[in-house]
């Protein structure tokens, strides 16, 4: 892509053309920091950075309680080491947990209220607060039916939550969709109900920190029978630096609802790294369905592995319901190191786990990610299909574990893992736990690992492309299955992020 | 931290408690070394991931758990060829059963009388290969058997040698606990048949290292004995030179506990390694084949392929690695493990793994789990066959690919009947 700017442009190519595909390429396109007045808790973790946190987001007690629990369980736990990941120490004490643009320590009424600068750094990164626009960038949108492209943002800016739009017309359906500290503090009997219920505060070392140090993130909850009326949304934006982000969502489909969620993510571009540790819980009751998507692209880190985001997540979905489904969609293009394994339990009988992913790495990155599929109900079906695309010196392991138990008779599992390599100095690896406890389910896993085609690299080169947009067609087209689950709006910009991902890995 | 040191502080009560065999100078200073690795490193314990899927108590533990003897009444397999027969029983090499340690193109010898030695090529390959493989992952029960061996067979392979050698392993004690080390050396262009057979005692653990140099072949088929309630636990190290060939396949049928590891290392360009196995569990089984496959050349290429069909709550497991080292372009690994569930109570636990980091490399794994195929078996009924006839001939179909590995129709046959007979036990 970095050809564009010496390729003449042609005739009959207009100059805005020219300009899309240009930023379309480039480098890291969201490495830039926004100057605002920021607000830290000391550095490091205490009992007494716990209680602040706490404090801040002006919860009750009980609350306060959880993270303190969590807290003690956090000092007994050891950080796992069985990721196929090679990072330095992270030092937890070098850290803020904590930090808040000055403005918004009055928490703004409205949207009008925010600090114009904040809205001017998601204007940036496309993501518009003002309800009357819809997203930026995506091609065609103008022309979809105005109700079709509706998208309720909630934007998430290091520990707080700047602004939530649509509450009013999601309200009216009933549909709740506030900063998860709004919903500690205006419906504490679902938080209570719900937190921790899938993803249990010892769950593993970085969740077990995040329910400790969660400053902020998304809540959801739709009520039976309801299909969400437009897509629900969270960016969450890094810009402190030193500085942690924990976010904490949680997503509640109750009986015979529906809703669709996006998830973006991005950071500056700094010399250090920083840490993210998220959890994601989603509970799915009879019938309903959940889907999630996201696009993950924290600065990566530059050529040389300097910087970058350290990215340990926990996200899991309790189908408890018959009939619940759930589907984890994600494109994981940036991070220094990923962590991350978006899981199914399938409890309830005739559930519904599916799982796509493309995960691409280059330079000096690192991923270790896959899924779980826990099937318990009867005639349970899940299926995984993942893409796994490494070059530069880059190291990407798909993990997954398949698991029938004895009662989920009659279940099925498909998985498919397809690793692609761009160069020989990086690896690709897959490791699979597949458990069959009973004899009437089946399961098949199919894994390959392959470099880019000959024939397809000359197919597109003798029809005039460069080598790096051959590469990008063809990753492209390694990739559909994935690209073509995710919704609209995020399926152009992933596309687009695998030809910017893959920059430099050719030649 | 403090887990390991437990660890360690147990292995080493348990090891205080055994005497390590008579040995010449180059055994014991092996032997020596051998130890203070394990001692290092720990028995194996449940909670260790490689040992994930099955529990390693009664391989560890200073009493071998009793086996009652089993008269099969079959004939003993590999009885109609003519080959090199060196019998042990219950782990104790018995002369009056063995035929002549003689052989064109090959020689033989006793470990027990090698290692008594204070000289001896055996040093090049004793513990060699093992200690080689404890690399990326331990393997204690293997360093075990370096350093407690009592006995085995030192093989030198010079030329092509057409008379297989069998090693055949009687189980006579009830308490019998065994552990027998091998160590097979292949000159360029030289080849052999190894086959293996018996139950061997109460608890076996056998180790048995082959280098395969330059252009040679080496053939190996085991059958493991029938006996239900014998433990094993067996470690095949290979090493592959350039244009080498490596053919193991092996036949489980019964036992209480059997955990097979192969650990082969292609280190020579264009060389071939298959590692095959078939395995037939009824009830109180459990049968792990755990495979690590090393690729460090070019254009070489593996092929694991594991059938297992389980009844009456038996379980397999695999555990497989491709592991495609820098630089070993031209790579084409293939791995397949399936099972066949026959009843609602066994289970298939895998582990099926790749780890690559060479770019021009065509490496795929499978991995099935599931019943007998309702459409096949109506397809079968429906055209007069007998429903028990019918299953079988699609559990036959099923362990087919497995058995193919096996070279020799000769000894393919041999397989094939073993196989036929399980089923026809079944039938009754």
């Amino acid at each position: 892509m970095a050809a564009i700017d010496q390729t003449q442009v042609k005739e009959g190519v207009d100059q805005e053309t020219v300009d899309a595909v240009r930023e379309v390429g480039g480098k890291y396109k969201y490495g830039w920091e926004t100057e605002i007045e920021m607000e830290y808790a000391p550095k490091g973790l205490t009992e007494d950075i716990v209680r602040l946190i706490s404090e801040k987001n002006e919860e009750p007690d009980w609350m306060t309680d959880w993270r303190l629990e969590a807290y003690k369980r956090w000092l007994t736990k050891e950080e796992p080491e069985w990721a196929m990941l090679d990072y330095p120490e992270v030092d937890f004490q070098d850290q803020y947990y904590y930090a808040r643009p000055k403005s918004m320590e009055e928490k703004p009424k409205s949207l009008d209220e925010v600090d114009p600068k904040l809205l001017a750094t998601y204007e940036k990164l496309g993501i518009p607060l003002k309800e009357q626009m819809i997203l930026a960038g995506v091609e065609g949108a103008e022309n979809a039916p105005a109700e079709g492209r509706k998208v309720a943002v909630d934007a998430v800016f290091d520990s707080v939550s700047v602004g939530t739009t649509f509450q009013k017309e999601l309200k009216e359906a009933g549909v709740i969709f506030c900063s998860i500290s709004e919903a500690i503090r205006e419906h504490p009997e679902l938080v209570k109900k719900y937190l921790g219920s899938v993803v249990p505060v010892s769950d593993n070392f970085y969740a077990t920190l995040n329910s400790a140090v969660f400053s902020d993130g998304s809540f959801v909850y739709v009520p039976p029978g309801v299909r969400c009326p437009m897509e629900l949304s969270t960016y969450f934006r890094i810009n402190a630096e030193n500085t942690g982000q924990f976010e904490r969502t949680l997503i509640i489909a109750d009986k015979g609802s529906y809703v669709s969620y996006l998830e973006g993510c991005t950071a500056p571009q700094r010399d250090t790294s920083q840490l993210h540790a998220a959890v994601v819980e989603i509970v799915i009751e009879e019938d309903a369905e959940v889907k999630y998507s996201t696009v993950q692209n924290w600065y990566p880190g530059d050529e040389n592995g300097k910087g970058g985001i350290y990215n340990f997540v926990t996200k899991r979905a309790d189908c408890r319901g018959d009939r619940a489904k759930v589907m984890w969609t994600q494109v994981e293009t940036g991070s220094a190191v990923t962590w991350k394994y978006p899981s199914c339990i399938l409890r309830g009988d005739d559930a519904q786990g599916e799982f796509y992913s493309i995960a691409i790495t280059n330079h000096h990155q690192q991923a270790d990610t896959g899924t779980k599929m826990i099937h318990l109900g009867k005639n349970t079906k899940s299926r995984i299909v993942s893409k796994g695309i490494s070059a530069g010196v880059a190291q990407n392991t798909y993990r997954g574990q398949v698991s029938m138990h004895p009662k989920a008779k009659n279940s099925r599992n498909y998985t498919q893992c397809d690793s692609l390599l761009i160069g020989d100095k990086c690896g690709a690896h897959t490791v699979p736990y597949i458990e069959v406890k009973n004899n009437s389910s089946r399961v098949e896993h199919e894994a390959t690992t392959s470099k880019v085609d000959d024939e397809q690299m000359f197919y597109c080169r003798q029809r005039g492309m460069d080598e790096e947009e051959a590469v990008a067609l063809i990753v492209n087209g390694f990739a559909k299955e994935v690209l073509q689950a995710l919704p609209m709006e995020f399926a152009m910009e992933a596309q687009q992020l695998v030809a910017i991902s893959l920059e430099g890995s050719v030649g | 931290m403090a887990a390991v040191a437990k660890n360690q502080e147990a292995t080493a009560a348990r090891l205080d408690r055994l005497t390590v065999p008579s040995s010449g100078q180059w055994a014991a200073e092996t032997r020596e070394a051998t130890l203070s690795r394990l001692r290092e490193m720990g028995l194996p314990e449940r909670r260790d991931e490689y040992w994930k899927y099955t529990r390693p108590d009664t391989l560890t533990q200073a009493d071998a758990p009793a086996a009652a003897v089993y008269e099969t009444g079959e004939a003993p397999l590999f009885d109609r060829f003519d080959r090199i027969k060196v019998v042990f029983v219950d782990g104790v090499f018995d002369e009056d059963q063995s035929d002549d340690l003689a052989g064109e193109g090959l020689s033989i010898e006793r470990l027990a009388d090698a290692v008594e030695k204070d000289i001896h090529w055996a040093k090049e390959l004793y513990g060699v290969l093992e200690a080689k493989g404890q690399v990326p992952v331990e393997r204690p029960l293997a360093a075990f058997n370096t350093a407690y061996a009592t006995d085995g067979v030192v093989i030198h392979v010079t030329g092509k040698v057409a008379k297989p050698v069998n090693l055949i392993y009687q189980h006579k004690a009830e308490s019998s606990d065994a552990v027998l080390h091998h160590v097979i050396k292949l000159d360029a262009g030289a080849e052999v048949t190894v086959l293996e057979n018996g139950p061997a005692a109460a608890r076996f653990n056998k180790s048995m290292e082959v280098d395969v140099a330059d252009s040679a072949a080496f053939h190996h088929v085991r059958a493991q004995g029938r006996d239900h309630e014998r433990r094993a636990v067996t470690h095949l190290f290979g090493r592959l030179g350039t244009e080498s060939v490596f053919k193991s396949f092996t036949l489980t049928v019964n036992g209480r506990l059997t955990r097979n590891e192969a650990v082969l290392e292609l280190t020579g360009d264009d060389a071939v390694a298959h590692v095959a196995g078939a395995c037939l569990g009824d009830g109180d089984f459990h049968h792990d084949d755990t495979v690590f496959v090393t690729h460090d050349a070019v254009n070489c290429e593996s092929r694991q392929v594991f059938k297992k069909v389980l009844r009456n709550g038996a379980t397999g497991v695999f555990q497989g690695k491709i592991l495609v080292q820098p630089g070993a372009q031209k790579t084409d690994g293939y791995q397949i493990s399936q099972s066949l569930l026959l009843d609602e109570d066994s289970q298939f636990l895998a582990k099926p793994e790749l780890e690559i980091y060479a770019d021009d490399v065509a490496c795929s794994h499978g991995s099935t789990s599931g019943a007998i195929d309702e459409d096949a078996l109506f397809y079968l009924r429906a055209r007069g066959v007998p429903k028990d006839i019918a299953t079988d001939l699609m559990v036959m179909s099923f362990v087919a690919e497995a058995v193919e590995e096996v070279e020799s129709e000769e000894l393919r046959d041999e397989i094939i009947g073993r196989l036929e007979s399980w089923l026809e036990r079944r039938r009754g």
